[in-house]
């Protein structure tokens, strides 16, 4: 076992994981995080996004270990401390860019890393950066839209409720 | 102008705070104290004898609490089939034995073969690897045409064949059907394939066992569609554990689309061993063993023929099809290449005489069973496929021989024992027509053309069969249990309302959707009422949700007992203010006196119900809860036109999609916002399984499309932005909500268009191909206008 520590949502966190454990794993199970979710286990499916150092990982592609010391930002740290929901989880409200939830805290948090380095992104570069996440219930017209408004572009014209 | 709260309001999903702030509890969130984890050892072949199994090593390794095998289970049912179907000469199904982990005999590369429990799912894993396997390999039987072949190896030593069935229907109709063929100025024939393939809700499956022995209880978390299913499926028939004994809870599922109805081996295992262990078992499948151990679904071949009059109206039709069992029957697993296609192979069309036959088969892959439409996209793809052929073949407008054959007066008696309530075919179309904008098409393909690509337009329509379904009926048809819902409506004293209901969310968004509903009854805020779900501790009895059921059963279970709270109500409401019941009107949340200016609020009705200092006793009882069941008498029949415009690039073969109109007539509506998200989410799977998904064996049983890598999932860039339209709206007339359900119908209608679409595209390049197979792939596109 190696003591790992790193910094979670602005917090020290620190536990004992095999040289194996993945990042998600530590998350889920050793610091009871289990909003970062694990769908497949090809790197495919990006359920289990996290911002580690400000970049957009697959924490079930990085083992623990190779996060000592660093930041790790998850679906649990995005809402504001009072619970008010930040412009990218209100942008999925307010378009229904989720349903049965589980692919959601990847999305956000995919859809995070791409606002940061393109704050205007256009349809298709967002179906491009969404290449890694994979949705089966909305079929993504909602999802995109969401990413475009939480951008601050004008989605009324695309189509539906 | 729309409405901002109630029934027709686009109300924002309540449930959306915890997901996307990562608390939502799906049930691998949740861990029992002390519990262990559970490996499955799955068979890595198709076929075998399994010979033995030598645990000794494995044993005796670090953190191992105890290895089971099938022998542990001969005392065990095995896992029970919840529907019977007989055959076309009166004899019921062929139906094999199923064992919770293998014994004697392996089946299907994924069965599970034996099971470790260990402290850790890690050492679990390595114990595993250190179990030794004997198993003498036989021949697979993967193709099903030579599964039913004479001599053919037997997936199954104690039943007869691997026929399950050959199905016909309607039998007495055959004869009829034949010499309508026989006269008729025009047959048209297709043959073609409903690809097999893997429903992938995000989240895979999880058990989670817990027993307590103090008071011999048992509960199992279970990703289900339908947790009161699994405790009588699993209590009565595998374990023999009593109801009240088992407590069943499907907390947040991540999606489920049908392979989540089904109870399976691992839900019973971890049941089983949490009492055999004295501790929680808890196991949680990887994505690679969801392939291998998931109810697969589709996988039809067919033939279809239909016969058309010198003045191309449809005569007769008839239908060869042979569906894919797997090696065992899944729970559900006979019904959908019969009853929920057969008796939807009429369409939307008045097409007066019908024949199905359906030869269901074993073979040695894993079992196929329901998958969002469940036989009824098979049944659209065949139908719409074959007008489409039959209008190119014949010269003439695929949409006006589709207009020429509707049917057009309701309720409409099919050849094929349904009965249409409502329906307005020529109105969708004339909607879809309009948002297809086919007038600007010539110009679109001139553009795409320009490009050196091919434009295609396609059409189709559809009809669906949900909200199953009268309980006398399907009983008759085979179905081992009744498909009712239920709903406990609980009004607490100071106004708010907790409904409990069978029917289960695992994306719908029903804790919003059912909420409308209630608040618009009694006229209060949807915030005043919570939805709850999942938990058979908790709800009374439910059948759950899947074919498009939960508005049109549960939705009216509930306005049923909520019917009922407000009779009471009024009741309490008229000894308040002193009148006479039938003179108390409800509205906006209080009760009034007709024709005066007396009134009580809802609020104080039902504080008296549980403070009854002032209040009927002698005539009624205190508090305010009622129980509803509600058994439809009929199945509800949603429809709809879709039109899919496609770019074909003739270089590579790729195809694009570049538009998608959808019209729908879901009948009435309580969240539209909802309603067209689950379009978009159905039409995503329904252009998947059209371009991009196949599940794939090689002839040796091995599953070559396993993972993520390899089964194509629709991806945001193989998807357009929709346009979905549900204001055709003929509400079902035996409902009292006048809904039709809306789960499906994206995936129903989507695949035909698409093809349609395609064979345009490739017309129009000068290449006359009257059928490609799904998935379009690009080299199966190419190899067709380079063939």
């Amino acid at each position: 076992m190696t003591k790992v520590t790193m910094t979670v949502n602005g917090k020290s966190a620190s536990g004992d994981v095999e040289g194996r454990t993945l990042l998600v794993e530590f998350l889920r199970e050793n610091l009871g995080l289990t909003g970062t979710h694990v769908g497949c286990d090809t790197s495919q499916c990006g359920a289990c996004v996290v911002h580690v150092d400000g970049e957009a990982v697959k924490a079930c592609t990085m083992f623990a270990v190779e996060a000592q010391g660093a930041e790790v930002a998850t679906i649990e740290g995005q809402a504001a401390p009072d619970g008010t929901l930040n412009t990218i989880q209100q942008a999925f409200q307010d378009h229904h860019g989720l349903q049965c939830g589980f692919c959601t805290p990847g999305m956000v948090m995919s859809a995070a890393a791409l606002l940061k380095d393109n704050p205007k992104p256009t349809e298709a570069e967002i179906r491009h950066y969404l290449d890694g996440n994979i949705c089966r219930c909305t079929g993504y017209h909602n999802i995109v839209k969401a990413i475009m408004a939480a951008s601050g572009q004008d989605v009324s014209r695309i189509a539906a409720e | 102008m729309p409405k901002d709260s109630g029934i027709g309001a686009s109300s924002k999903r309540r449930e959306d705070i915890r997901f996307l702030t990562g608390s939502g509890n799906y049930t691998d969130d949740i861990n029992i104290r002390g519990q262990a984890h559970v490996y499955f050892l799955r068979s890595d072949v198709a076929h075998g004898t399994l010979k033995g199994i030598d645990t000794s090593a494995a044993e005796a390794m670090d953190g191992v609490v105890r290895i089971f095998t099938g022998a542990d289970f001969e005392a065990v049912g095995g896992m029970p089939c919840g529907w019977q179907v007989t055959d076309r000469h009166g004899q019921p199904m062929l139906e094999p034995k199923h064992p919770i982990l293998a014994h004697g005999k392996v089946r299907h590369v994924g069965e599970p073969i034996a099971a470790v429990v260990a402290d850790t799912l890690e050492q679990a894993r390595d114990a595993a690897e250190a179990l030794v396997v004997d198993i003498d390999e036989l021949p697979a039987v993967i193709d099903m045409k030579e599964a039913v072949r004479d001599g053919a190896t037997k997936v199954h030593d104690d039943i007869a064949s691997n026929l399950c069935y050959d199905w016909g229907f309607v039998e007495e109709n055959k004869d009829a059907v034949n010499k309508a063929f026989e006269e008729a100025a025009h047959v048209t024939t297709l043959e073609l394939v409903n690809n097999r393939l893997v429903a992938n809700p995000m989240e895979p499956r999880v058990a989670v066992g817990d027993y307590a022995r103090g008071t011999d209880e048992h509960t199992l978390y279970t990703t289900s569609q339908n947790p009161h299913v699994i405790r009588l499926l699993m209590g009565a028939f595998v374990l023999g554990i009593p109801e009240h004994k088992l407590r069943v809870v499907a907390p947040d599922v991540g999606g489920g689309f049908g392979t989540k109805i089904f109870h399976y081996q691992e839900e019973a295992f971890c049941t089983f061993a949490a009492k055999a262990c004295n501790r929680a078992v808890k196991w949680t499948s990887s994505r690679s063993e969801a392939f291998l151990s998931d109810a697969h679904g589709r996988d039809h071949v067919t033939k279809i023929e239909l016969a058309l009059d010198k003045d191309n109206n449809f005569a007769a039709l008839r239908t060869d099809t042979y569906a894919n069992m797997g090696a065992y029957l899944s729970t559900f697993a006979p019904s959908v290449p019969t009853w929920l296609h057969g008796t939807l192979m009429a369409g939307n069309y008045k097409t007066p005489l019908i024949y199905v036959n359906v030869k269901a088969v074993f073979t040695n892959t894993v079992p196929v069973d329901a998958y969002r439409g469940a036989g009824r996209p098979e049944a659209t793809y065949q139908l719409e496929r074959l007008v489409d052929k039959a209008a190119h073949e014949l010269g003439v407008d695929p949409i006006a021989l589709r207009r020429q054959n509707f049917i057009t007066e309701f309720p409409y008696a099919t050849p094929v024992a349904v009965e249409y309530d409502t329906g307005d075919y020529h109105a969708t179309m004339d909607k879809l027509e309009e948002m297809a904008d086919i007038a600007g098409f010539a110009a679109r393909r001139r553009e795409s053309e320009a490009k050196g690509k091919l434009r295609g337009f396609g059409v189709n329509c559809y009809i669906e069969a949900c909200g199953i379904a009268p309980s006398n009926l399907v009983g008759q048809l085979g179905a081992r249990a009744g498909l009712y819902e239920s709903a406990t409506v609980r009004v607490n004293a100071t106004g708010g309302l907790v409904v409990m209901t069978g029917s289960h969310s695992h994306g719908q968004g029903h804790e919003t959707s059912f909420a409308q509903v209630v608040a618009e009854m009694i006229g209060i805020d949807e915030n005043m009422v919570e939805i709850v779900h999942g938990d058979t501790a908790r709800g009374p009895m439910g059948m759950g949700t899947y074919g498009s059921r939960s508005i049109a059963v549960g939705g009216s279970a509930m306005v049923r007992a909520t019917e009922k709270i407000i009779a009471k109500a009024k009741k309490i409401a008229s000894h308040l203010l002193e009148a006479s019941e039938s003179d108390i009107e409800l509205k906006d949340g209080a009760f009034s006196v007709a024709g005066t200016d007396k009134s009580v609020a809802w609020g104080d009705v039902t504080l008296a119900a549980y403070v009854p200092h002032n209040y009927p006793l002698d005539d009624i009882e205190p508090g305010l809860e009622e129980t509803a069941f509600y058994d439809p008498s009929n199945f509800t029949y949603p429809s709809g036109a879709y039109a899919c415009e496609v770019e074909l690039d003739p270089e590579t073969g790729h195809v694009s999609i570049e538009r998608f109109s959808a019209a729908d007539d879901f009948g009435n509506i309580i969240n539209p916002m909802i309603v067209t998200g689950q379009v978009h989410g159905g039409l995503a799977q329904g252009i998947g399984q059209a371009l991009l998904e196949n599940c794939v064996y090689d002839a040796e049983g091995q599953l070559l499309s396993a993972s993520y890598m390899d089964y194509a999932m629709p991806r945001a860039s193989d998807l357009p932005f929709y346009d979905v339209d549900h204001s055709c709206q003929t509400p079902c007339t035996h409902n009292p909500l006048g809904v039709k359900g809306c789960g499906e119908a994206g995936a129903i209608g989507s695949p035909p268009a698409v093809v349609n679409a395609v064979l345009d595209a490739m017309r129009s390049g000068g290449k006359n191909v009257s059928h490609i197979d799904m998935p379009v792939t690009p080299s199966r596109v190419w190899a067709a206008m380079n063939g």
